[in-house]
């Protein structure tokens, strides 16, 4: 019978093993941020930072911007780094967030295959290359997602008064923007990205940069922690510990050389402290 | 074509040394998988025997159902998990979210139907004679049970390939619940997607090789228990 030994020995350790998995809890925070950080690998540097210095884990939950916010509005999450502005005010404006806090900032780039075959290359305004775009009908591809990117893009269409939806060359990837940036890539289209994650996949891609430097293109990144008061089971110490980390001194010089030695300029600029109307002269 | 002979090449000095945690991964696909079907079994065997051996009003609903869940979308089971145990759902104060465990009963729910509905076939098509011969010798109910078990064991084999081949290589559910943590819930599959979307395609070669060669491995050993078990 050693048949049923073996079986009854695997049944128990499957359960045993589910019983051990459960127990994992104990110090810990949920960051519920935008795809960007993650893909261009700043969070794996601040991330091992924060444990060492608070002793929280920290669980990075990559999402676009829109499912960041959201799981914060339900209290799923403890913390959130984002870089949609005006939907971080409205969670700021229902008390669901508090201690928003500007952490950084690069820009949004329009990219697209260096033959340009749109002809938006040098334009200094995004609304201008937009609308060459859509006159043209060359193919863009949008992410689709909510994120805080895909709400930006959406903005800047509606400031050129056009409206891209259901156009033939105008789709939507529904992925996150290293993926985008992929298929932007094979399908020679234009899309919009954050610097950041465009310099970082730069190697793997047929795209070039076309529109940089319009005041509207800025990519603003803030932290904020999940309100304790609003949710019970919202940990209010470790959301204020992953705030102050990322505003401190030494986390933003991080953030300052983060990338230098691989791109030659740094990913992000770090900004905690400055205010938002500073950021808008620059 | 550069992109795909680089990919290999790296993909191999990666496997050599064992870059981006790539062993780890491994083991934890192992061991989340590995504990989805062993708990699959003792639920499938326990159901399949009821449904195989009973005649019970509903018994073919049961059937049908139990074959509905054998092609349960992952996604869709990801997303039911999701939402009971996330902080504001009804499980919340269990603190599983994100968790291996969030993920072994994620895949439990995607194996279990799948080694019910083989157990179930198995013991179905088992002779009626052997359990009359049974009854008749004077067999206990439990005594029964593990005997037509163990005359099954064959099928019951190809159970177990084919919940942990579905286990192992899904991938909905396992980002959802698990959110693809670094050194906890990242496992084979979330760690290839994540990879793509980085654009380091070498790495996520070199895990997609190590995934099929883990299919390719567990298929091996369980078919070679068949072969040997046939012969004797």
């Amino acid at each position: 019978m050693t048949w049923r030994r073996i079986a009854i020995v695997v049944a128990l350790a499957g359960l045993l093993a589910l019983a051990t998995a459960a127990c994992g809890g104990g110090k810990e925070i949920i960051l519920a941020t935008t795809t960007s950080t993650q893909d261009t690998g700043l969070l794996d540097v601040l991330v091992p930072k924060f444990k060492e210095e608070s002793g929280y884990k920290v669980k990075v939950i990559a999402v676009g911007s829109g499912e960041a916010l959201s799981m914060a509005d339900r209290g799923d999450a403890d913390a959130v780094l984002a870089h949609a502005p005006s939907s971080e005010q409205e969670l700021v404006d229902k008390g669901t967030v508090v201690n928003r806090q500007l952490v950084m900032h690069n820009d949004f780039v329009i990219v697209g295959p260096a033959n340009d075959p749109a002809g938006i290359k040098g334009m200094t305004s995004a609304t201008e290359a937009l609308t060459t775009i859509a006159d043209q009908k060359v193919p863009f591809i949008s992410r689709g997602d909510d994120s805080g990117t895909d709400k930006l893009e959406k903005s800047l269409w509606k400031k050129a008064g056009l409206d891209p939806q259901g156009q033939g060359w105008y789709e939507e990837s529904g992925q996150g923007m290293g993926a985008t940036l992929q298929i932007t890539s094979q399908r020679g289209a234009y899309t919009i990205s954050d610097r950041g994650t465009y310099l970082s996949q730069s190697s793997n891609l047929d795209l070039e940069v076309l529109v940089e430097g319009d005041p509207a293109l800025l990519n603003i990144y803030h932290v904020m922690q999940v309100n304790p008061e609003q949710f019970s089971r919202v940990n209010g110490k470790a959301g204020q510990a992953f705030v102050e980390f990322m505003v401190s001194k030494e986390t933003q010089d991080i953030i300052s050389n983060f990338g230098v030695d691989k791109y030659g300029r740094p990913l992000f600029i770090a900004d905690a402290g400055k205010s938002e109307s500073e950021l808008g002269l620059q | 074509m550069d992109l795909i002979w680089d990919g290999i090449r790296e993909a191999f000095r990666i496997l050599g040394t064992g870059d981006y945690s790539l062993w780890q991964i491994t083991l934890r696909s192992l061991f989340i998988s590995g504990s989805a079907v062993a708990i699959s079994l003792v639920i499938g065997i326990a159901v399949g025997s009821l449904l195989a051996f009973n005649e019970f009003p509903g018994r073919n609903l049961a059937f049908t159902l139990v074959n509905t869940g054998m092609g349960l979308p992952p996604v869709v089971v990801g997303l039911m998990v999701a939402i009971f145990l996330w902080r504001s759902g009804p499980l919340g104060q269990l603190n599983l979210i994100y968790t291996p465990a969030a993920m072994i009963i994620a895949q439990t729910i995607i194996a279990a139907p799948i080694v019910t509905g083989f157990t179930a076939a198995a013991l179905r098509s088992l002779s009626p004679r052997l359990r009359s011969q049974l009854y008749a010798l004077g067999a206990s109910r439990l005594q029964m049970l593990w005997l037509v078990l163990w005359e099954a064991k064959l099928p019951l084999l190809a159970a177990v390939m084919a919940g942990f081949g579905g286990a192992v290589s899904e991938i909905g559910a396992s980002i959802m619940v698990g959110g693809n943590l670094a050194g906890e819930t990242r496992v084979l599959t979330t760690a290839v997607v994540l990879e793509v979307s980085r654009g380091e395609f070498a790495p996520a070669i070199a895990l997609s090789m190590v995934l099929l060669a883990l299919i390719f491995a567990v298929n091996l050993i369980l078919t070679t228990v068949q072969q040997q078990e046939q012969r004797s």
